[in-house]
C-alpha cells in the first residue's frame, strides 16, 4: 500500500482524509486515522442515511427519549416507563453466524440496561436464502443456535419474532435483534460525559483483539473473500454479560453515575467520543490502564477493539471505590482509565506518551452527511406491470381442475408460511414469568408484575413487498405491526426501525432507501407511533446482489386492563367468526403468486388509512368491552391461511362461507390488508353489530367455529389436526 | 416458615422462583448467595433454582456444585432438611451427589422450550404428597440438558425405592429422551427433590397452567403440618 492511500485501509475516501487533514490542521497519525476511520463509517455516523432520517416523526406525548441515545424510552405510565431498540448484526452472522447472532443479542441487551431499564424481553426478525441450500441451512441453524445461546443463558425471554426466505437473502442474511426493558423513570441514565474531573472507567470484560473494525467490516458489502474476516466478529460470553448486567443495574440505582455507555461497535473510542459529545466535554485517558487480555496491544487495537461485555462508565468523583466494589462483587474488572477534561478533545496517551488527540466535533457531530442521489430502478416497470388479474385469466381454464386444498396445503408447508415452532421453541420464552401470550400469535403479551397493565410486541416487515414498492410495502409494515398488537389488545405506542438494504451508493438502492423511510413517516404519523430509535444496516450485498428492501418495524404496545389480553385462536364450539374490513383481487407480491406459481410481481395491496384506522379501532374497542374472544391479522397467505392458523391453536374447525364475486384465488389468498379475523360468542353479537355499524371498518359474518375441519365455501375442506402435524414438521424437514 | 433460593452467578429463574414463593404463596423467601458460608438449618425449604450457573460452562451444574454454600446445603441435606433442584438446580444436585444419575445433552442436540405433560409417580415426598399417584400435570420445560441417564442398577434400585417422581406423560412428551421419560427423582431419604420442569412457570392461571403450584401447595401442607405436630 503507498502512503497516498493510507486512508483506504480504514475505509475513507480521499476527500474524507483531506477533511480530516484541515479540521486537524496537520495530518493525522495512524491511531488517529483509524479512529476517524470507525468513526465516519456509516455503522457509526449515519452519513448516508442521517439525512432521510431527519424525516421520521420522533415525537409524541409519551416519548420520554427519542433518537440520539442507546435506546428511546417511552412512558407507560405509573412512574415506569419502556426501553427498546431493534439493531442489526448481519455481516457478523454472514461469516460466523452462531457467534453474530449471539453478539447482536447481547449488544442489543446492553444498549437497553445503559438506558436503566432491566431488560424483560428479546424479539428477532431473521432473512435468510433458500433452504434447499446446504450452506443456507447452516446459516440459519447456527444463527438460530446463536440467539438461543446468548438469550436463554442471560435469562431475557425471546418472546415473539419473524423468519422469511428468499434467494434475495442467499449471500447476505439478516439478523436483527429488538430488546425490551422496563424500568422506574426516575433510573432513566444517559451516556454522557461531564462534570470537569470526573473519571473514565472501563467495566466489565477484559479488552482483546477481537472484532478490531468490525464497524468499518460492517459498512462494507460482502465479498468472497469475507470469510477471511472472521477475526474481525467478537465472540460473546452471555454469562459474563448477565453479572454485567446485574452490576449495572445495581451501580445506576446508587445514583453514582453521571453516564452510561455500552462499548459495542468501535468499543472504546465510539463510547468515550460520543459521550464526550453528548456532554460537550473533553475526555482523555491512557490504554495502557484498561484491562487487557491479550499482551502488547497497541493503543489503535485497544481503540478500536469490539470485545464484548465492557461498559463505559463515568461516575462522580469520589464513587470510584463504590463502582469497583460492586463490579468486584460480581467478579468484574472496574478500572479508571482517563478522566473528563473541558477543551473538548479526545485524547490518547499510552503509558503517558501522547498517541492521539482529536476534537470531539471532528470525530462525532462533524462526521461527513452525504445526500445521495435517488434513482427509481429500472426492475420496478416490468414486476409493478405485471397484472395477476391478466395471469389468473389465462389460466382460467385450468382452474376447474384446482384443487384448492393441495393449494392451501402447499402454502402452509412452504418455508415463509410453515409453523415456526421449531425456531422458538429453542429459545426460552417463558423466564422472568411475565409471558401472557406465548409465541406464535399475532403480538407476544408480557405483564407487569405489580400492575395490571401489559405490553405487546411485535415485529413486522414483508421484504417483498418493499421490493415491488418500497414506500407503500414500509407502510404495510407499519401498518401491519400495529394491527397485530390491537389484536391482542394492545394501543400501539412506539416504534423502533431496522432499516436493511443493499449499498447506498447505488442510486437505485437509495432511492428504495429514501421511499421506504417516506412510507414509514407517513404510516407513523396517521398511525400516531413515533419512531424512537433504531439502526441502519447498509452494504447488504453480495456477489448475487442487494437484499431485498428490508425496514423492519418493531412496536411496543401498552394494555391497560391485562385481562384483555386476546389471542389469535378460536375458542368454543359455535361461536362466530366475523371478518373486519374487506377482501379485494390483491395477488400482488403474494406467498399464494410466489409458492403456487413461482412469480414476485404485481402490484402489492393498497393501504387505506381510514379503513385501516377505522378497523384497528373497531377491533379494540370490541377487545376492551369484552366482547371477542380471538383476533387474528389477515396477513400473508390470505383469509384461507389466516383461518386456519386460528384454528390451530386449539383445534378447532371453521365452517365458513363468503359470498364474493372475487375469483377463488382471490378470496382465499388476497393479500389485502386491514382486516381481522375475530371470533365471539353470539350473544355478543348485537352489541358487537352495533359498534360496528357506527364504524367504516366494514364488517361481515362468515362462518361459525365447529367440527374439527376447515371448510370455506365448497372450495376447501381441511382437516385441522392433520394439517397442523403437516404444517408443523414442514420446517424441520426442510432442515433434515 | 422460611424458604432459601441459592443464586448462582448465572441463575436466572432466582427471582421467578421468589416471585412464586413469596408473592404467590406469601412464604419468607429469602435470596442467599453462592460464596457466602451459611447455616441453613432455619429454612424449611431450600430451593436451587434454574438457569445457566457459571453459563453451564464445562457441563450444567459442574461448577456451581463446588460454590462454597454448597457444602451447607449438604450438610443441610445430609440432615433432613428439605431441599428442591429445579432445572438447572437439578443439575446441581446430580453433580453435588445429591441425586443418583446424570444428565446429557438432549437427544436433539437442541435447547427445547415448551410445555409438557408429566405424571406424578410418587407421592411419598413432601413436594407431592398432595398428589395423587398418575395424576397428570402441565408444565413447561426449558433446558437443553436434561436428558436424565442411570446405569440399568441404578434404574432398578429407583424403582424399587419409589425414587421416580415424576415422568413424562409419554415418549411424545418427552423433549429430551431422558431414560424412562424420567423428568424427577428424589433421594433414598425423599427429602431431596430435582426435577427439569419448571413448577414456577406454572403457578399463576395468567401464565397458563396452576399445575406447578401443586407442587409448591404439597410442600407447605407438609410443613404446616410439621409446624402442628
Amino acid at each position: 500500500m503507498t502512503e497516498e492511500k493510507v486512508w483506504e485501509s480504514e475505509g475513507l475516501t480521499a476527500e474524507e482524509y483531506e477533511m480530516i487533514t484541515a479540521g486537524l490542521g496537520r495530518q493525522p497519525n495512524r491511531t488517529e486515522l483509524g479512529m476517524f476511520g470507525v468513526m465516519w463509517s456509516e455503522h457509526c455516523s449515519y452519513k448516508n442515511s442521517l439525512a432521510v432520517l431527519r424525516s421520521l416523526p420522533t415525537e409524541g406525548e409519551r416519548v420520554l427519549q427519542g433518537p440520539g441515545e442507546n435506546a428511546g424510552i417511552i412512558d407507560i405510565g405509573d412512574g415506569q416507563a419502556v426501553s427498546f431498540k431493534i439493531e442489526s448484526h448481519n455481516h457478523p452472522s454472514a461469516i460466523e453466524p452462531y457467534q453474530g447472532a449471539a453478539t447482536g443479542v447481547g449488544g442489543i441487551i446492553r444498549d437497553i440496561f445503559t438506558m436503566g431499564a432491566r431488560p424483560i424481553a428479546l424479539l428477532d426478525s431473521l432473512r435468510f436464502g433458500e433452504l434447499d441450500d446446504e450452506h443456507v441451512r447452516y446459516l440459519f441453524e447456527e444463527v438460530v443456535a446463536g440467539i438461543a445461546g446468548y438469550g436463554n443463558s442471560i435469562g431475557v425471554p425471546t418472546v415473539a419474532g419473524e423468519t422469511f426466505f428468499s434467494p434475495k437473502y442467499q449471500g447476505n442474511p439478516l439478523v436483527n435483534a429488538m430488546c425490551v426493558g422496563l424500568m422506574d423513570q426516575q433510573d432513566i441514565s444517559t451516556a454522557t460525559a461531564r462534570g470537569i474531573g470526573n473519571p473514565v472507567m472501563v467495566v466489565g470484560a477484559a479488552t482483546g483483539r477481537d472484532g478490531i473494525q468490525g464497524a468499518s467490516f460492517a459498512s462494507d458489502e460482502l465479498t468472497e473473500e469475507s470469510e477471511e474476516d472472521r477475526p474481525a466478529v467478537q465472540v460473546g460470553d452471555p454469562f459474563r454479560e448477565k453479572l454485567l448486567m446485574e452490576a449495572s443495574l445495581e451501580l445506576i440505582k446508587t445514583g453514582a453515575l453521571v453516564g452510561i455507555q455500552d462499548m459495542g461497535a468501535a468499543g472504546l473510542i465510539s463510547s468515550s467520543s460520543e459521550m464526550a459529545s453528548r456532554g460537550e466535554a473533553g475526555i482523555e485517558m491512557d490504554t495502557a490502564l484498561v484491562p487487557k487480555r491479550e499482551e502488547g496491544m497497541t493503543p489503535y487495537e485497544v481503540l478500536l477493539s469490539e470485545s464484548q461485555e465492557r461498559m463505559l462508565v463515568v461516575p462522580r468523583q469520589g464513587k470510584e471505590e463504590l463502582v469497583k466494589e460492586i463490579f468486584k462483587k460480581w467478579g468484574l474488572n472496574a478500572a479508571v482509565i482517563g478522566k473528563v477534561t473541558d477543551d473538548g478533545k479526545i485524547r490518547v496517551y499510552n503509558q503517558g506518551e501522547p498517541a492521539a488527540e482529536v476534537p470531539v466535533r471532528l470525530l462525532v457531530d462533524d462526521a461527513p452527511v452525504y445526500q445521495r442521489e435517488g434513482c427509481r430502478p429500472a426492475y420496478l416497470n416490468e414486476l409493478q406491470e405485471f397484472s395477476t388479474g391478466d395471469f389468473l385469466a389465462k389460466q382460467k381454464k385450468n382452474r376447474r381442475g384446482t384443487d384448492y386444498n393441495q393449494e392451501l396445503v402447499k402454502l402452509l408447508t412452504s418455508e415463509n408460511l410453515a409453523a415456526k415452532n421449531s425456531i422458538y421453541e429453542q429459545y426460552d420464552h417463558m423466564v422472568q414469568l411475565n409471558t401472557v401470550i406465548l409465541p406464535g400469535s399475532d403480538a407476544a403479551v408480557l405483564r407487569i408484575k405489580g400492575k395490571n397493565k401489559g405490553l405487546a410486541l411485535t415485529v413486522d416487515c414483508n421484504g417483498r413487498y418493499c421490493y415491488l414498492d418500497p414506500e407503500r410495502g414500509a407502510e404495510i409494515a407499519v401498518a401491519e405491526a400495529a394491527r397485530n398488537l390491537v389484536c391482542s389488545g394492545a394501543e400501539p405506542l412506539a416504534v423502533t426501525d431496522g432499516l436493511n438494504f443493499g449499498n447506498p451508493l447505488n442510486p437505485e438502492v437509495f432511492w428504495q432507501f429514501e421511499r421506504a423511510a417516506a412510507g414509514i413517516a407517513r404510516a407513523c404519523q396517521e398511525l400516531a407511533t413515533p419512531v424512537t430509535g433504531g439502526n441502519v444496516s447498509f452494504y447488504n450485498e453480495s456477489p448475487a446482489g442487494a437484499i431485498y428492501p428490508t425496514p423492519i418495524i418493531g412496536m411496543v404496545g401498552l394494555l391497560e386492563d391485562l385481562s384483555q389480553a386476546t389471542d389469535q385462536y378460536f375458542k368454543e364450539e359455535g361461536d362466530l367468526i366475523v371478518l373486519l374490513g374487506e377482501t379485494g383481487a390483491e395477488l400482488g407480491g403474494s406467498e399464494y403468486l410466489k409458492v403456487i406459481h413461482d412469480r414476485v410481481g404485481g402490484k402489492i395491496p393498497e393501504l387505506d388509512y381510514i379503513r385501516e384506522k377505522s378497523v384497528q379501532n373497531l377491533c379494540l374497542k370490541a377487545i376492551k368491552q369484552g366482547l371477542i374472544k380471538s383476533a387474528h391479522d389477515c396477513a400473508e397467505g390470505g383469509l384461507a391461511v389466516a383461518l386456519f392458523e386460528s384454528c390451530s391453536g386449539n383445534s378447532r374447525g371453521a365452517r365458513v362461507t363468503v359470498e364474493t364475486e372475487l375469483l377463488p384465488e382471490e378470496l382465499l389468498f388476497s393479500e389485502s390488508q386491514s382486516r381481522i379475523i375475530i371470533s365471539l360468542d353470539e350473544e355478543n353479537m348485537a352489541e358487537f353489530s352495533e359498534l360496528a355499524d357506527k364504524s367504516q371498518a366494514g364488517y361481515q359474518i362468515i362462518g361459525r367455529v365447529q367440527g374439527r375441519t376447515l371448510k370455506i365455501n365448497n372450495l376447501i375442506e381441511v382437516e385441522i389436526e392433520e394439517l397442523k402435524a403437516k404444517w408443523q414438521a414442514a420446517l424441520p424437514a426442510m432442515i433434515n | 416458615m422460611k424458604f432459601a433460593v441459592i443464586s448462582f452467578p448465572g441463575s436466572n429463574c432466582d427471582q421467578d422462583v421468589c416471585h412464586v414463593t413469596g408473592e404467590v404463596l406469601q412464604v419468607a423467601t429469602e435470596i442467599l448467595r453462592h460464596d457466602v458460608r451459611q447455616d441453613l438449618t432455619d429454612y424449611d425449604t431450600v430451593i436451587l433454582p434454574g438457569g445457566f450457573s457459571y453459563g453451564d460452562y464445562l457441563r450444567s451444574g459442574a461448577i456451581a456444585r463446588f460454590s462454597p454454600i454448597m457444602e451447607d446445603v449438604i450438610n443441610y441435606a445430609e440432615a433432613g432438611g428439605l431441599v428442591l433442584g429445579i432445572c438447572n438446580g437439578f443439575q446441581i444436585l446430580l453433580e453435588a451427589g445429591l441425586l443418583p444419575g446424570a444428565m446429557k445433552v438432549n437427544d436433539s442436540v437442541k435447547f427445547v422450550c415448551r410445555q409438557v405433560a408429566i405424571t406424578v409417580e410418587s407421592s411419598e415426598t413432601a413436594f407431592t404428597g398432595g398428589l395423587t399417584r398418575g395424576e397428570t400435570l402441565q408444565m413447561p420445560v426449558a433446558h437443553q440438558e436434561g436428558n436424565y441417564y442411570i446405569d440399568p442398577a441404578g434404574l432398578e434400585q429407583l424403582k424399587a425405592d419409589d425414587q421416580i417422581v415424576f415422568r413424562y406423560l409419554n415418549q411424545e412428551e418427552n423433549p429430551n429422551g431422558s431414560l424412562a421419560d424420567i423428568a424427577g427423582v428424589c433421594n433414598q431419604e425423599k427429602n431431596v427433590l430435582g426435577l427439569m420442569p419448571h413448577p414456577e412457570r406454572a403457578s399463576e392461571k395468567i401464565l397458563g397452567s396452576e399445575d406447578g403450584k401443586k407442587i409448591f401447595a404439597s410442600l407447605l401442607d407438609y410443613l404446616s403440618s410439621r409446624e402442628e405436630s
